[in-house]
């Protein structure tokens, strides 16, 4: 049953055609950890009328007309960023994009003062990625202008997280008992872990998959602590996607393998790329998401990922209705 | 001022009736028409009036929903914000008689937000406007072209629609708010 379902029509029937939201209470998005169910579905519904935008010759409404969005990025990102940038033009806000090694950090300016910058020019949401876990923590603090957190070092990526179960659930519906496995860098991985926050309320199975050494430290002492009992970890990938629905592949960031967490690339292919042969011990409907971007070839094979059994460009074109859906929620309505 | 019943559900088929046939005789037939109700009470609306025509003219026209709240001249400074729902209108208005149905006709200010959100649906040869009630009180230039009952009311006055689809019976009510709906403002 979806939200507006659930609850009566108003009396006032003018006022407004759809139900209105007394329990969205989020100035940021930081991470999925602080998202209820109620909040997350929130996001999917309204995620699917944005959907409905995307297909239309027009895609624009004037929704956030004579608002301003603000993207700003310390760490390269395809993307993040163009999809950012696209729902909040649909959406009819104005955007403005500051490269950091472009910018006025590159003279020196630190991260407050380079975001005060942008807070005093009155934009009404900044988007920022940055390399330091936390940072977006750290300007929400120190701002009164709303933060998202488009990536936080190997934090938090709490947009791509919701863009992922909004897919699984369009392909699964319930994911009541559903078993989705990420398998690969999960150390490094920001995307794996808003997964393991977001998907925590939907009754379903998640595996996280890697070799020993890509197994953050801790990790298992952090699951017990938050109670995240639907996570469980593994090492072996064949056992792993035995009766699993989804298969999330991470990539491989070799720009952080430098410590030799791995032996070798080639031994890695063997044991964690998602491939026809290896998908052959998987149930044959099963579907494979990757967040990108991927190293064709090492996490994932071509013919996987641009497969019948790819799911990678709805995750593209979901990215851009789930983010229409933060932005309508951060930045539309009155501030606070 | 306790809430009084206006219309039943039988002088709610009664004015659908009376409606239907307007549109068939405005327009000359059911040929070329389309309908698209207003989320949430437009479109059950929509669909008994596409279901009259259908018992009459046994043709089938095509029912849209519309989802107006990307749309509206106030997002900016609501304090509350709105579940935005799913528009769906799987056929292509351009060129068409489109019959836009809402239950109540107030300000005028949801009509208008439906105009914007049609035109980028496509560009159809006329719109018409069928509502169950009209309260008055229009602060845009904007009327309807098929009235189910004319109502006048006071602004601190609430007018309630029920529809079976939705609200599990049938009835129109009115009632005196304290103070007058602010919101509206």
């Amino acid at each position: 049953m979806s939200l507006s379902e659930s609850r009566p029509g108003t009396a006032t029937r003018e006022t407004l055609p759809g139900p209105s939201i007394d329990f969205w209470k989020h100035r940021h998005v930081l991470d999925l950890d602080d998202f209820s169910r109620e909040e997350t579905d929130l996001v999917f519904e309204i995620a699917e009328g944005m959907v409905e935008i995307l297909d239309r010759d027009v895609k624009k409404v004037p929704t956030l007309r004579g608002k301003t969005i603000a993207t700003m990025f310390f760490e390269p990102s395809t993307r993040t960023r163009a999809s950012f940038e696209l729902a909040a033009k649909y959406l009819g806000a104005d955007t403005i994009s500051l490269d950091a090694t472009r910018s006025s950090v590159a003279k020196g300016e630190s991260l407050i003062d380079s975001l005060r910058t942008l807070q005093a020019l009155e934009v009404d949401a900044i988007i920022m990625r940055h390399p330091c876990s936390g940072a977006p923590y750290i300007a929400a603090r120190s701002l009164d202008t709303s933060i998202i957190n488009a990536g936080d070092g190997c934090h938090a990526h709490p947009s791509q997280g919701l863009l992922d179960i909004f897919t699984m659930k369009q392909q699964l519906g319930d994911l009541k008992d559903r078993k989705v496995v990420i398998v690969g860098d999960i150390m490094h991985s920001r995307v794996a872990r808003s997964n393991i926050w977001g998907t925590r309320h939907y009754g379903m199975k998640l595996v996280l998959c890697a070799p020993p050494t890509l197994i953050p430290h801790g990790l298992p002492e952090m699951l017990e602590k938050y109670s995240l009992n639907h996570v469980t970890i593994e090492h072996n990938l064949d056992s792993a996607i035995e009766n699993a629905d989804i298969i999330m592949s991470l990539r491989l960031q070799k720009e952080r393998q430098q410590s030799g967490l791995i032996s070798s690339l080639r031994e890695y292919i063997q044991g964690y790329q998602i491939n026809m042969s290896r998908l052959a011990g998987a149930k044959p409907d099963v579907l494979v998401m990757h967040p990108g971007p991927m190293n064709e070839g090492t996490e994932i094979s071509p013919d996987v990922a641009y497969g019948t059994r790819s799911l990678i460009e709805q995750q593209v074109t979901n990215g851009v209705a789930v983010r229409m859906a933060l932005l309508y929620l951060i930045a539309g309505g009155k501030n606070r | 001022m306790p809430e009084k019943t206006l219309l039943n559900s039988s002088d709610i088929e009664r004015a659908l009736v009376r409606v239907a046939h307007e549109i068939l005789e405005r327009n000359k037939g059911a040929v070329n028409i389309v309908f698209v109700g207003i989320k949430t009470r437009g479109v059950p609306l929509a669909q008994r009036l596409a279901a009259i025509i259908r018992s009459m003219e046994q043709v089938d026209i095509p029912v849209g929903s519309l989802d107006i709240t990307l749309y509206r001249d106030d997002v900016s400074s609501l304090s509350f914000k709105h579940v935005v729902q799913q528009t769906y209108v799987p056929f292509d208005i351009t060129n068409k008689h489109l019959i836009l149905v809402d239950d109540v006709f107030y300000t005028g200010r949801s009509i208008r937000a439906a105009l914007d959100a049609l035109i980028d649906l496509g560009r159809p040869e006329t719109i018409q406007l069928a509502v169950l009630i009209d309260r008055g009180h229009r602060e845009l230039p904007i009327r309807a072209d098929f009235v189910g009952k004319n109502i006048p009311t006071a602004r601190n006055e609430e007018i309630k629609v029920c529809l079976s689809e939705v609200d599990a019976v049938d009835k129109v009510t009115v009632m005196r708010t304290e103070g007058g709906n602010n919101e509206l403002k």
